[in-house]
């Protein structure tokens, strides 16, 4: 199998898959007061200081929770709910049009039920977004801002945002920035103190750790109203019993993959430049999505005229070549893809995409695998898209 | 052979792709989402369209160890199926969804794209027999037939088809269901129209059409007796509902004739007037061998689930025509009259046309 979806999920590191287990097979709560929970402690307070050491953060700073979607979710409505009861004409969102869903929807929830209003970020036809425009944003409609949000890098294209010079924005303005940086970090330096952010999301499962393990940095000076109310674990604003070895391996994972960055970077950004070259050569007419410099190392994005993604994807499926089309709705539809259409893309070049994605453990042999199925693929998935009737 | 299973996340059609795969056969399994937004029949409805569904379907093929895809096909079904639904109803009509499904979606838009994908045929849960001779035969089960809403594809059609059913019934293929490990098992099968997702087909049909209020006539005396809130609401061979003004001069029940659009007539008498013995038909489809050059005897049905009729029948390119040894009622202009040779083996689908009256 040529596995090109590092982007959706990557295989555990070995390290932190023993780390887990080895901390699973112990007994203790890490509230509890006995030998066995300081134990428990003791692992999750290494842990924190582990994650924080690598991110630039303070140990303080580190609020583990059950992933990217929590954390994302807590960093949106929980400072746009401080920030409001704060100061009522807080009531405003500021968001860009190419984030992922858990920002997009915990957004979209505020509008329709807590009365939020919002601006929304364009982006350029590479999937950047312009400090200027959140400059202009903010000073039009500062006072009133809740939080801004703002994803490190991009999930479908690739695309890293300029993001300290927004965040210096946010800042001037006096208001809180997050970012979702789930893509970002492992791929791309990351420094939470350095990038003058006030909130950043990181998850385990996309840089070898386990899923269902993440955290949101969290600035001591930013309020966060919680989602989960109960034990009053991670300093009150997130509740419930502290998964000690998802943290473990999470810690393991985010440290291994923050130092061997540079060199990860450098190996996979040419297997990567390789596919797309060799994708060039083998369907000419394909058209390379994102930015072209400021990309994730392992990411490839293309659109195939004439062709629909999932046609595509189910061709080389069968081949034993796992990539993305981009997401699907709850029942299982391929949707055209948000963040290509506000990059400017029309219908059918949005559902034309997909996504090839490397990571730690990907080789040559994965793009010889891709490259030696493609043309097939492609001229099999013009047939059948030249049937559709138009939409 | 590669083949696609259709799989709607009930029992048959589940049942259907493990027997593929029991075949030899590569099977990937599809589930349409024929919805334009799944959300709409998350809850109450057990047709075709509901994120349940799509959910079921995609357990049964992880059970059977096959690739599942959800395809987008609502936009074409929208279209084909429940535009032409209304659009038959509109003109006075009966239309049967199903078989439309059958003719446009599942063995037209579904099956022309599994074939530019590569794959050899279609495989369905449908309860009807094709052999390796190529003639679509009635179910074992003739309770659970399907072969009318079939008796529409063409040869081209069936020659890209699969029916693994059509030798079971459906007592057999739950009971295979459970011991193959699938949960649809003893999933309540469906029976409404898939996209009215409350069953109430007049209220689809009145949110679509509107109110277009006329006139109830009666055949016997041209009387009008009543009046009525769209013509649509009415099918031929009807009864109930009718709420006439004056009870008919001869005291006998009354029940719907025709319908009439261009004047917005409903037309009603008494029982014997519904009897036809003549019917006329169009757009013929001829699969269970050549077309005959001359009058031939079979039986016909002329609805779902309705009584067979022994019948002289002659067709050519452009209809068909049945004498009808006894008369029959509620014959209803848009549905498929089916025209089958009596076989032991299982009747065999001789042809079949969509009814002009």
């Amino acid at each position: 199998m040529a596995y090109l979806d590092h982007a959706a999920t990557t295989p555990m590191l070995d390290e932190a898959l023993e780390a887990y287990v080895a901390t699973a097979r112990e007994v203790g709560n890490a509230s509890s007061l006995h030998a066995a929970g300081r134990r428990a402690r003791r692992r999750v307070e290494e842990s924190r200081e582990r994650v924080a050491a690598v991110l630039g953060a303070r140990p303080s700073e580190v609020i583990f929770t059950g992933g990217g979607t929590e954390s994302d979710n807590l960093a949106v409505k929980g400072i746009f709910w401080a920030r409001r009861a704060a100061r009522a004409e807080r009531v405003r969102v500021v968001s860009s049009a190419v984030e992922h869903h858990a920002v997009l929807d915990a957004v979209d929830w505020l509008v329709d039920h807590e009365g939020a209003q919002v601006g929304w970020l364009p982006v350029d036809g590479a999937g950047r977004l312009r400090p200027q425009r959140l400059d202009a944003e903010l000073a039009e409609h500062g006072d009133r801002v809740a939080v801004v949000t703002a994803m490190w890098a991009n999930n479908e294209v690739g695309t890293v945002q300029p993001v300290a010079e927004l965040a210096a924005v946010a800042a001037a303005h006096g208001v809180p920035f997050h970012t979702d940086a789930i893509q970002a970090v492992g791929q791309v330096p990351v420094d939470f103190a350095a990038s003058g952010v006030s909130a950043l999301t990181v998850t385990g499962h996309k840089l070898g750790g386990p899923a269902g393990v993440g955290a949101l940095l969290l600035a001591r000076d930013v309020a966060a109203t919680p989602l989960l109310h109960g034990g009053g674990q991670e300093r009150d604003v997130r509740s419930g019993t502290l998964d000690a070895a998802g943290i473990v391996a999470f810690a393991v994972a985010v440290e291994t993959a923050v130092k061997g960055q540079q060199e990860y970077a450098a190996r996979v950004a040419a297997l990567r430049d390789e596919l797309v070259e060799r994708v060039r050569q083998a369907v000419p007419e394909v058209v390379f999505n994102g930015d072209p410099t400021d990309r994730l190392p392992g990411n490839a994005h293309f659109s195939f005229p004439g062709c629909e993604g999932d046609a595509l994807l189910l061709l080389l499926d069968a081949q034993g070549i796992a990539c993305s089309t981009g997401s699907a709705c709850s029942a299982g539809v391929a949707q055209p893809s948000h963040v290509l259409l506000a990059m400017g893309a029309d219908d059918d070049r949005a559902r034309s995409s997909l996504r090839f994605t490397l990571g730690h453990t990907s080789t040559g042999a994965d793009v010889d695998a891709l490259i030696a199925a493609l043309p097939a693929a492609v001229e099999r998935a013009r047939r059948a898209a030249a049937l559709r009737t138009p939409r | 052979m590669r083949v696609l299973a259709a799989m709607s996340g009930g029992v048959d059609s589940a049942v259907a792709a493990a027997r593929a795969v029991a075949a030899g056969h590569e099977v990937t399994g599809v589930h349409l989402a024929l919805a334009r937004n799944p959300q709409t029949y998350r809850t109450g409805a057990r047709g075709c369209c509901t994120l349940e569904d799509s959910r079921d379907a995609r357990r049964a093929a992880d059970v059977l160890g096959i690739p599942f895809y959800v395809w987008d096909m609502a936009d074409r079904f929208h279209d084909d199926v429940v535009d032409d639904f209304v659009a038959e109803y509109a003109a006075g009509r009966t239309p049967n969804p199903c078989l439309r499904c059958n003719e446009k979606i599942k063995f037209a838009a579904v099956l022309d794209r599994a074939v530019a994908l590569g794959f050899d045929a279609v495989v369905t849960g449908h309860h009807a027999r094709l052999g390796p001779d190529g003639l679509l035969r009635r179910s074992v089960d003739a309770a659970k037939d399907q072969s009318y809403v079939l008796a529409v594809l063409t040869r081209a059609q069936l020659d890209r088809s699969i029916f693994p059913l059509g030798d079971s019934t459906k007592a057999e293929v739950r009971a295979e269901a459970a011991r193959r490990g699938l949960a649809v098992a003893d999933k309540p099968d469906s029976h409404d129209i898939c996209f009215i997702a409350d069953g109430d087909t007049r209220g689809f049909l009145a949110q679509r059409l509107g109110e277009a209020p006329g006139e109830v006539v009666d055949a016997l005396t041209g009387a009008v007796v009543g009046s009525h809130s769209g013509a649509y609401q009415y099918t031929v061979g009807q009864r109930r509902g009718l709420h006439l003004d004056r009870p008919a001069a001869d005291g006998r029940p009354r029940y719907v004739l025709s319908i009439t659009p261009t004047t917005n007539t409903v037309t009603v008498g008494p029982a014997e007037a519904l009897e036809v013995s003549s019917v006329r038909a169009t757009r013929p489809v001829w699969t269970g061998g050549p077309r005959p050059d001359g009058p031939i005897e079979c039986e016909v049905q002329l609805r779902a689930h309705g009584d067979v009729v022994p019948a002289t029948v002659t067709v050519d390119a452009d209809g068909l025509h049945a004498s009808l040894r006894r008369p029959v009622r509620g014959v209803a202009a848009g549905q498929a009259i089916v025209a089958y040779r009596p076989d032991p083996a299982g009747d065999v689908v001789l042809g079949s046309a969509t009814i002009a009256v």
